[in-house]
C-alpha cells in the first residue's frame, strides 16, 4: 500500500490532465512541498482523460473558452503532442449553415484562421466522404489530436524534476478536514487518504467525475454531472491503414447528426452527442476493480448509438462499410457536464479548498496554468470569470438542477444554441413577489440567477401600433428569436413617460462594523469615504487593474454600506468582498438579497409619480442624483410604506431604484402602477434595462465589456483623480493611466441593416469589427474587435454596437465595418469613451 | 451409499480431481453418519488403481465394462452410472468437476429428472442438503438446495485436498456390463489421437510465457512486450479484454475459456488478474507481475511484482538482459 | 441445408471483479454491462458458418427479460439471419426449465416449416454454470448430444464435432439432428461490422412466451468468495527494477542462450 507525506503545502487531487497542468503550472510558480495523489495508477488512472477522443476544435463561440484552448494548444504544441489534422464542420442544412456564418464571425472575432467551404473541397481532403450528404462546412486548418496521457506525463515529469513535486498514485482520498474561521467561514486542515493522512493548507480537488463526490467530503459542492459520450472504434479501415502515424485525415464534425468520425491510425472513431442524455451519480461509478475497462469507460449501451450509427454510415460508406473494417471497441465513456457548460474552478467557500473540473482535454493544460496562476497571484492572465465556482447560487448546487439541465443540454453539445437561448427545465427557482401580477400582464420571463425576470410584458403590445417603425422591427427570424418589438416601444415610453422595473434579482449584501469602510475603501475604485445617505457607481478590480465587478455601494450609516450588484455575477461580487474582510471577525457580511425586492422608477414622470405617492421631498433639490434615504409612500392597499429610495439610473432618465422588504414589494408594485397609469408609466422588463436603456447611455455592462482583462483606461471610465486610500489594483490601476491604451471601448452605429437578399439584419454580439474594405483590425494586445454588446437604440433610430478598437481606428465618424453571417454592414464609430449618444450631458437623468 | 464416478487416466491411475472426489464424499459420508463410499470406473480396473480407490476408503469399485465402453460416450456413461445406483441404491451420485464428470452427472440429471449442481466445494447442511458451488468462473459461489435423491452434482477442482482415508476401504471391484441401448452410442467418440500442435500449443507447454492485459493501452502497444517475448523464447498470452478488443488474436488468450497455461515462469504485465484470467494461469510455479496498481489481484496473488507501468519497466528489462547477453 | 438453431444467455461480463445484486440472486451487470459467454460466441460463429457451407441460414434463440434483445442483435450482426426471443425472467428459470422452452422453440420452428437439424449451445453458462442444459435439451428433444467440442461441420447429413478430451483430440461423427455444446478455443468469432449491425437492427424477432411455469434453479443466494492473501515480493518501482527482473530470470535458469 502506498504511502502519502505527512504535510504538504498543497495537495492536488487528480492525476488527469488537469491535475497534471496544475502541478506542472504550481511548481513552476514557485510552489514548494507539493502532493499529487490519485486513486487510480499512472500513466492512466482511469478517469476522463484515459478515454477522450482528444481532439481539439479551436473555435468557440466563447471567448473564455477559447482562450483557454488557444492556450492549450500552445502547450501540447511546446510538449510535442499535438497532431494537426485539420477539421471540418459539415452542414447538412441552410439553417446549420448559418450557423456555420455565424461560427465564422467567432473565428474571426478570435482571431483564428477557418474558412467556409463546399463539400468538394471536403472530398478532396476526405476522399472517403459522401458529397451529396452534406451542403458546406467549415474548415479549421489548426484543428489537431493532442497525445494527453502523454502531455500529463511530460508534465507531471517537469514538476517532478524541480523536486517540489511527490507524486502517489493509487491512494484514495476518504475525507477531507476542515476548522472553523471567522464568522462562519471554514478552512481546510487535511486530506485523508487510505495511505495515510496529509495536513495541508491549500488542496485542489482535480478529480474529474469524482469531484462532486470529493467535494461532499468537505461540505462543498461541485455541482457536476457524469455523463455518457458514447464513442465506437470502426477498423482496420484500408483506406486509413495505408497512411502513416495516427491520423493523416481531417477530423469530420457532422454537426446535424451530432457525430464525429476521427481518425485514430487504421480505425475511424465514431463519437456522438445524439443519444439521449444518460447521467449517472458521481457515487455509481465503478471502482477500478469493478470496471471492465476503466472506471470512465461504461458499458455500450448499442441502442443508443444505432440511429448515429446509421448516419455515420451515410457520410462514409465505403469506409465504415470496408472489408474488414470491425466494430471491436466500444464505450459508453463517463466525462464531466455542469449546468452551463463552463468549468467549474476556483477557491470555494472552504478556504484554502480548490476546485479545477469539468475541464475538457481542449481546455485541460490552459486551465491548469490559469488556476495555478490564481493561486499565486489571485488572478490570471485569461479571465475565467464564467467558469468561476463562486458563480453558483444556491439553487444551482443541487444535483438535481445540474440533472436536469444537463439533461436538456446534452442535445445541445452540437447545437445551434441561440444567444439569448432559455432553458426549459427547473425553471421558476426564484420568483419576485410582483410575479403573479407580471404574469398578468402577460410577461415572457427569462432566467437570471434563477429568478424570473421579465423581459418584456405582452400587455405593452398595444404600443406597438403607437410608435409604428420606430419600434424597429426585425425581419430575420434569428434576429428576432428570444426578442419582442415590444421592448422598444416600453424603452420609448419609458423615454416619453416613465417605466416600471422589477430588478428583484439584485444581489444585495450589507458590510457592517467598525472595519466596513476600511473594507469598502479597499475593494472599490472610487472614493466610499463619502457622507451618509450618499451612492457610489464604482468598479472593483483585481490586483493587475482588471476588471472584478462594477457595482453600486450606499452609505447607509458610518459603519453601514449596502453593495448592490447584478444578480447573475452576485455570488462571485459576494465571495471577493467576504474575501476581504477582517480576520477578526468584528465586520460583517450580511446577505440581503432574499429579504430586499428592488423596483426601478425612471422617466421624465417618474418624479410625478413618486411624489404623488409620498409627502417626502423627492425634488432635485431635496433628494439629489446619487443619494438615497428612506421615504414613505402610499401603499395600494392604503397603508404606508417605508421604502430606501436610491437615485441613480442605469436607462439614462430620472428616477429612482426603491428597496422595500419582499413582503411588501408586490404593494408597492402594484402603487407605482397604479400612480404611473395616468402619467402614461407602464411596466418595462429587462430587455429595457439591460439593453436599450444602457446602450443609448454607453454604459458599460460587467461580462460583456468589463472582464478580468479590461482595464478601467480602455474601457473609457477613469475619473480626473485616484482617491488617496489604497485599494486592489491601485498600482496597476495608477500604470494604467500612464500608458497609452491598447484599446479604446467605442460605441458604433450600423449604417445599413440591408443584406445582399435585401432583407435587413440586426446584429446580436459576437461579431467581428472590420474595415470597410473587410480588412482585419488588431489591437495593441493582438486581439481582433468584436461586437461586446448590441442592441436597438430606438430613440436614436439606430442599431448600436459597443467594441474595442485599436486606438488608431478609435475616431468619431471612422468608418468600419461589422461582418454578420458573412456579410459587411457599414458602422460607424459614433463614441470613443463614455460620453453617451443620447442626451450627452445628462440632462434628463436630473 | 455414495457413488463417485472415478475417471482414469490413459495410464490407469485415478485421476487427481477423482481422488479429491472421493475424499470430498468420504468427508460427506462422516458427516452423514458414514454411509459406505463406492466408485464406478469405466474399464476393468487394474490391481494398482484398486489399492489406491481401497486407501481413499472406498468400499467397491463397480467397474463398467463391455464393447459400449471402448469410447466415450456421455449417455452410455450415465446409463451405467444409473444402473449401479439402482442396484446399490445411493443417496448420492457425484464425480470430479471435470469435463467428462459434468458431462455424464448432466446426462444423469436429464435421465433421471434430478436437478445438478456443477462445481460443489463444499456442503452446508444435510436437512435439507446444500451444497455450495462456484459460478461465475469461481468469482462467486452459490448455495444451491438439492432435496431429492439422489442428489447429483460434481465436485469442482481442488475444492479439497486428496487424501486416503485413515481405514482403508474393502475395494471390492465388482464387474458390471451394463445393457447400452443403440440410441446411448449415437454421440461417442470414433477417434481420438495426439492433439495436433495448434497455434496456442506452444502457449500450453511454454516453460516461459509472457502475459499482457489491458494495461498495454492499445493495439499499438504490444512492441516492447513482443521483444521480451523473444528474448526470452516465449509466447504472449494475452487477458480476454485484449482479445475481446481486437488488439491480440484469440489463440493467445489465457484464461477459464482460453488456454490454461503452466509454466515454470508468466510474467503477466498490465493485467489485472480477474478471476477469469487467473483460473487459465494459476498453475504456474513462479509468478512476476508487473502493474502499475500493487493492489490488482494479479500483483497480490503473484509471487514476485515490479510496481509501475509497463512501457517503462519492460524496455528497461529488455535493456538488461541484451546488456548482460553482450 | 444446414439451418442450425443457436442458444445464446445474456450475461453479466466478468472479466472484472463481480459485484452481486443486493438480493443476493444474481450479478449485477451496471458496471461491466452485459454480454454472451465466450463459448457461445464461438457457437453462433460456428453455427454461421455451418450454414454458410451449404447455403442456409442460422437462427439465434435466447430466454431472458426484454434486454436480451442486446445479445440476440449482437448474434445477428455476425451473421445470424433470424432470432427467437423466450420472454422471461432467466433467473427465475433453472437448466431443466430452460431446456424444456429450447426444445419447444425447437418443436415449433419445425412445425412451421423451418426446422432445425442441429442446435449449438455454449458448453456451460457464464454465470450460472450449470453445464447441463444443452445435454437436458437434447433428451427433451430425443436428440443425441456431443458435449464441449471446439469445431463442428456439417457434411451428407451428418455432423462432425471435435474437440480436445483427456484421451487426446477427440471426434465425434453422427447423423443428424443433433444437440452440440460448444467450448472457445477451435474458431475466433468474428467482431460485428458496421453493415451487419445495421442489418442486424433491422431484422424482425420472433418474441414467444414461455410454455409453462418454471421449477427454478434451486437456488438459495449467490456471495463472494473470501479474499486470498498476499506473499508477494515487490522487485522494485518503474525501470529500475529491472536489474532485479534479470536477477530472477537467471535463478529461475529462463535466459539461456
Amino acid at each position: 500500500m502506498a504511502e502519502v507525506p505527512a504535510t504538504a503545502d498543497v495537495v492536488v487531487i487528480g492525476a488527469g490532465i488537469v491535475g497534471n497542468s496544475l502541478v506542472h503550472h504550481l511548481t513552476r510558480l514557485g510552489w514548494k512541498n507539493v502532493v499529487q495523489i490519485d486513486k487510480g495508477a499512472l500513466p492512466n488512472p482511469g478517469g476522463s482523460t484515459g478515454h477522450a477522443s482528444n481532439f481539439i476544435f479551436t473555435v468557440d463561440h466563447s471567448r473564455e473558452i477559447t482562450d483557454l484552448t488557444l492556450d492549450s494548444v500552445a502547450q501540447y504544441q511546446e510538449m510535442g503532442v499535438f497532431t494537426q489534422s485539420g477539421g471540418f464542420e459539415i452542414a447538412r442544412t441552410e439553417e446549420r449553415m448559418e450557423e456555420l456564418r455565424r461560427r465564422m464571425s467567432s473565428a474571426r472575432a478570435w482571431g483564428i484562421e477557418a474558412e467556409l467551404v463546399s463539400p468538394s473541397f471536403v472530398k478532396e481532403k476526405v476522399p472517403f466522404i459522401e458529397e451529396d450528404q452534406f451542403i458546406g462546412a467549415f474548415w479549421t486548418p489548426g484543428v489537431g489530436v493532442v497525445d494527453s496521457l502523454r502531455a500529463g506525463t511530460i508534465m507531471r515529469e517537469r514538476a517532478l524534476a524541480t523536486g517540489e513535486l511527490t507524486v502517489v498514485p493509487t491512494v484514495e482520498v476518504t475525507g477531507l478536514d476542515t476548522e472553523d474561521g471567522p464568522h462562519g467561514t471554514r478552512r481546510i486542515t487535511r486530506v485523508r487518504t487510505t495511505g495515510g493522512d496529509i495536513e495541508a493548507g491549500t488542496v485542489v480537488i482535480a478529480a474529474g467525475v469524482w469531484s462532486p463526490k470529493l467535494g461532499d467530503m468537505a461540505g462543498i459542492g461541485i455541482p457536476l454531472t457524469p455523463a455518457v459520450h458514447q464513442m465506437i472504434s470502426v477498423g482496420p479501415c484500408p483506406q486509413l491503414a495505408e497512411t502513416d502515424g495516427e491520423i493523416s485525415f481531417p477530423i469530420v464534425r457532422d454537426m446535424d447528426t451530432f457525430c464525429y468520425e476521427r481518425q485514430h491510425g487504421a480505425d475511424m472513431e465514431v463519437g456522438s452527442y445524439a443519444h439521449r442524455a444518460i447521467l449517472h451519480e458521481p457515487e455509481d461509478i465503478p471502482s477500478i476493480d469493478q470496471a471492465k475497462l476503466s472506471p470512465t469507460e461504461m458499458p455500450f449501451t448499442e441502442d443508443d448509438f444505432d440511429p448515429q450509427l446509421e448516419q455515420a454510415y451515410e457520410l462514409m460508406p465505403e469506409l465504415l462499410g470496408a472489408e474488414g473494417a470491425e466494430m471491436r471497441y466500444a464505450i459508453n465513456g463517463l466525462l464531466s457536464l455542469t449546468c452551463d457548460g463552463n468549468p467549474i474552478l476556483g477557491e470555494s467557500e472552504v478556504a484554502g479548498l480548490w476546485t479545477a473540473s469539468a475541464v475538457w482535454i481542449k481546455e485541460g493544460p490552459g486551465v491548469g496554468r490559469a488556476v495555478a496562476e490564481w493561486m499565486t497571484h489571485g488572478h490570471s492572465e485569461i479571465d475565467v470569470h464564467h467558469s468561476d465556482i463562486a458563480r453558483f447560487h444556491t439553487h444551482q448546487k443541487r444535483r438535481e438542477h445540474t440533472r436536469l439541465r444537463t439533461t436538456e443540454s446534452f442535445i445541445k453539445t452540437y447545437g445551434i444554441i441561440h444567444p439569448s437561448e432559455q432553458y426549459e427545465s427547473d425553471r421558476d427557482q426564484r420568483l419576485s413577489p410582483m410575479h403573479g401580477s407580471q404574469q398578468k400582464l402577460g410577461a415572457v420571463f427569462f432566467e437570471t440567477a434563477g429568478w424570473e425576470r421579465p423581459f418584456w410584458y405582452e400587455s405593452n403590445a398595444s404600443l406597438l401600433e403607437h410608435y409604428g417603425d420606430a419600434v424597429m422591427p426585425r425581419e430575420h427570424e434569428w434576429d428576432a428569436r428570444w426578442w419582442s418589438p415590444i421592448i422598444n416601444a416600453e424603452h420609448l415610453r419609458m423615454r416619453e413617460a416613465a417605466a416600471v422595473i422589477d430588478l428583484s434579482a439584485f444581489c444585495i449584501f450589507d458590510i457592517e462594523g467598525p472595519e466596513a469602510l476600511d473594507v469598502v475603501q479597499g475593494t472599490c475604485v472610487a472614493q466610499c469615504d463619502v457622507a451618509v445617505g450618499k451612492v457610489i457607481y464604482t468598479p472593483v478590480l483585481d490586483a493587475k487593474g482588471g476588471f472584478r465587478s462594477d457595482l453600486t455601494v450606499m452609505r447607509l450609516g458610518d459603519d453601514h454600506f449596502r453593495v448592490v450588484t447584478g444578480g447573475a455575477h452576485g455570488m462571485a461580487d459576494r465571495a471577493w468582498f467576504a474575501g476581504h474582510l477582517p480576520e477578526s471577525g468584528s465586520t460583517t457580511l450580511t446577505d440581503r438579497t432574499d429579504d430586499t425586492s428592488t423596483i426601478g422608477i425612471w422617466g421624465p414622470r417618474a418624479r410625478d409619480i413618486l411624489s404623488s405617492l409620498t409627502a417626502d421631498d423627492v425634488s432635485d433639490a431635496g433628494f439629489g442624483f446619487l443619494s438615497c434615504r428612506e421615504i414613505t409612500v402610499a401603499s395600494s392597499t392604503g397603508g404606508e410604506l417605508t421604502v430606501l429610495a436610491s437615485r441613480i439610473s442605469y436607462v439614462g432618465e430620472l428616477g429612482w431604484e426603491l428597496y422595500v422588504p419582499m413582503s411588501q414589494a408586490a404593494d408597492l408594485w402594484e402603487a407605482l402602477l397604479d400612480a404611473g397609469a395616468p402619467h402614461g408609466a407602464v411596466p418595462a422588463g429587462i430587455g429595457v434595462y439591460g439593453t436599450t436603456g444602457r446602450l443609448e447611455k454607453g454604459y458599460r455592462a460587467y461580462g460583456a465589456e468589463l472582464d478580468g482583462e479590461r482595464s478601467i483606461v480602455e474601457a473609457g471610465m477613469q475619473r480626473p483623480k485616484v482617491k488617496a486610500a489604497d485599494f486592489v489594483g491601485k498600482e496597476a490601476y495608477l500604470a494604467q493611466r500612464d500608458a497609452a491604451p491598447q484599446a479604446v471601448l467605442c460605441t458604433l452605429t450600423v449604417d445599413d441593416h440591408t443584406s445582399a437578399s435585401g432583407t435587413k439584419r440586426y446584429m446580436l454580439g459576437g461579431e467581428p469589427i472590420l474595415t470597410r474594405d473587410g480588412g482585419t483590425l488588431t489591437d495593441g494586445h493582438g486581439h481582433h474587435p468584436y461586437v461586446t454588446s448590441a442592441g436597438s437604440a430606438p430613440s436614436l433610430g439606430t442599431h448600436v454596437l459597443l467594441a474595442y478598437l485599436p486606438p488608431d481606428q478609435a475616431t468619431i465618424g471612422n468608418e468600419l465595418a461589422v461582418s454578420y453571417m458573412e456579410e459587411l454592414y457599414p458602422v460607424t464609430v459614433g463614441s470613443v469613451d463614455a460620453t453617451p449618444l443620447l442626451d450627452p450631458m445628462n440632462e434628463r437623468i436630473r | 451409499m455414495i457413488l463417485v464416478l472415478v475417471e482414469v487416466s490413459p495410464e490407469g491411475e485415478a485421476v487427481e480431481t477423482s481422488r479429491e472426489a472421493v475424499t470430498f464424499a468420504r468427508d460427506l459420508s462422516a458427516a452423514g453418519g458414514g454411509v459406505p463410499v463406492d466408485a464406478v470406473v469405466v474399464g476393468a480396473p487394474g490391481e494398482a488403481l484398486v489399492g489406491v480407490l481401497a486407501s481413499y476408503g472406498v468400499r467397491r469399485v463397480h467397474a463398467l465394462t463391455g464393447a459400449a465402453y471402448d469410447s466415450f460416450s456421455g449417455a452410455a456413461w450415465a446409463a451405467g452410472l444409473i444402473e449401479v445406483r439402482e442396484r446399490a441404491g445411493s443417496v448420492v451420485v457425484t464425480a470430479a468437476g471435470t469435463p467428462r464428470g459434468n458431462e455424464v452427472l448432466a446426462h444423469v440429471a436429464a435421465r433421471t429428472g434430478l436437478p445438478m449442481a456443477a462445481n460443489a466445494i463444499s456442503f452446508a447442511g444435510l436437512s435439507p442438503f446444500t451444497v455450495t458451488r462456484q459460478v461465475v468462473s469461481g468469482a462467486a459461489l452459490e448455495e444451491m438446495r438439492l432435496s431429492e435423491r439422489p442428489a447429483l452434482f460434481t465436485i469442482a477442482g481442488h475444492a479439497v485436498q486428496a487424501a486416503p482415508a485413515d481405514v482403508p476401504g474393502a475395494g471390492e471391484v465388482v464387474l458390471e456390463t451394463p445393457d447400452v441401448a443403440d440410441a446411448d452410442l449415437v454421440a461417442r467418440v470414433v477417434s481420438s489421437e495426439e492433439p495436433e500442435p495448434d497455434l496456442s500449443g506452444t502457449l500450453k507447454s511454454a516453460r516461459v510465457v509472457v502475459g499482457a492485459g489491458r494495461g498495454a493501452g492499445s493495439a499499438d502497444g504490444f512492441g516492447d512486450l513482443l521483444e521480451l517475448a523473444d528474448l526470452l523464447d516465449a509466447p504472449l498470452g494475452v487477458s480476454r479484454v485484449v482479445t475481446s478488443l481486437g488488439w491480440r488474436p484469440h489463440h493467445e488468450q489465457v484464461g477459464q475459456t482460453g488456454s490454461r497455461i503452466s509454466p515454470d515462469l508468466y510474467i503477466p504485465c498490465g493485467i489485472s488478474g480477474a478471476i477469469q484470467h487467473w483460473a487459465g494461469c494459476s498453475t504456474a510455479k513462479t509468478i512476476l507481475a508487473i502493474n502499475s496498481d500493487p493492489d490488482a489481484p494479479m500483483v497480490t496473488k503473484a509471487t514476485h511484482a515490479v510496481i509501475g507501468d509497463l512501457h517503462e519497466i519492460v524496455p528497461a528489462i529488455n535493456a538488461e538482459i541484451r546488456r548482460r547477453r553482450g | 441445408m444446414t439451418n442450425p438453431l443457436v442458444c445464446v444467455k445474456r450475461v453479466v461480463d466478468s472479466s472484472s471483479e463481480v459485484v452481486l445484486t443486493e438480493d443476493g440472486q444474481g450479478v449485477d451487470g451496471r458496471f461491466a454491462g452485459f454480454t454472451m459467454s465466450a463459448h457461445e460466441e464461438c457457437a453462433v460463429e460456428l453455427a454461421v458458418q455451418v450454414a454458410a457451407a451449404d447455403g442456409g441460414s442460422a437462427t439465434v434463440v435466447t430466454l431472458g427479460d426484454a434486454d436480451a434483445v442486446e445479445q440476440l442483435r449482437a448474434a445477428l450482426a455476425v451473421g445470424c439471419a433470424a432470432a427467437t426471443h423466450v420472454v422471461a425472467e432467466s433467473a427465475t428459470f433453472g437448466p431443466a426449465d430452460v431446456a424444456r422452452e429450447l426444445a419447444a422453440v425447437v418443436r415449433d420452428h419445425e412445425a412451421a416449416g423451418t426446422p432445425h437439424e442441429l442446435v449449438l449451445l455454449g458448453n456451460d453458462a457464464a454465470d450460472s454454470g450449470d453445464f447441463q442444459v444443452g445435454i437436458r435439451l437434447a433428451y427433451e428433444l430425443g436428440w443425441p448430444v456431443v458435449n464441449g467440442v471446439s469445431s463442428v461441420s456439417v457434411s451428407d447429413g451428418e455432423v462432425t464435432a471435435s474437440g480436445s478430451g483427456p484421451d487426446g483430440h477427440e471426434t465425434f461423427r453422427l447423423p443428424l439432428p443433433a444437440v452440440v455444446t460448444i467450448l472457445e478455443g477451435g474458431v475466433a468469432p468474428r467482431y460485428p461490422t458496421v453493415p451487419g449491425r445495421m442489418k442486424a437492427k433491422k431484422v424482425p424477432i420472433e418474441e414467444r412466451q414461455t410454455t409453462g411455469s418454471p421449477v427454478g434453479p434451486s437456488r438459495v443466494r449467490l456471495v463472494l468468495p473470501p479474499p486470498s492473501s498476499s506473499n508477494v515480493e515487490v522487485l522494485g518501482q518503474g525501470a529500475a527494477a529491472a536489474p532485479a527482473v534479470v536477477d530472477l530470470f537467471e535463478r529461475l535458469g529462463v535466459l539461456s542462450r
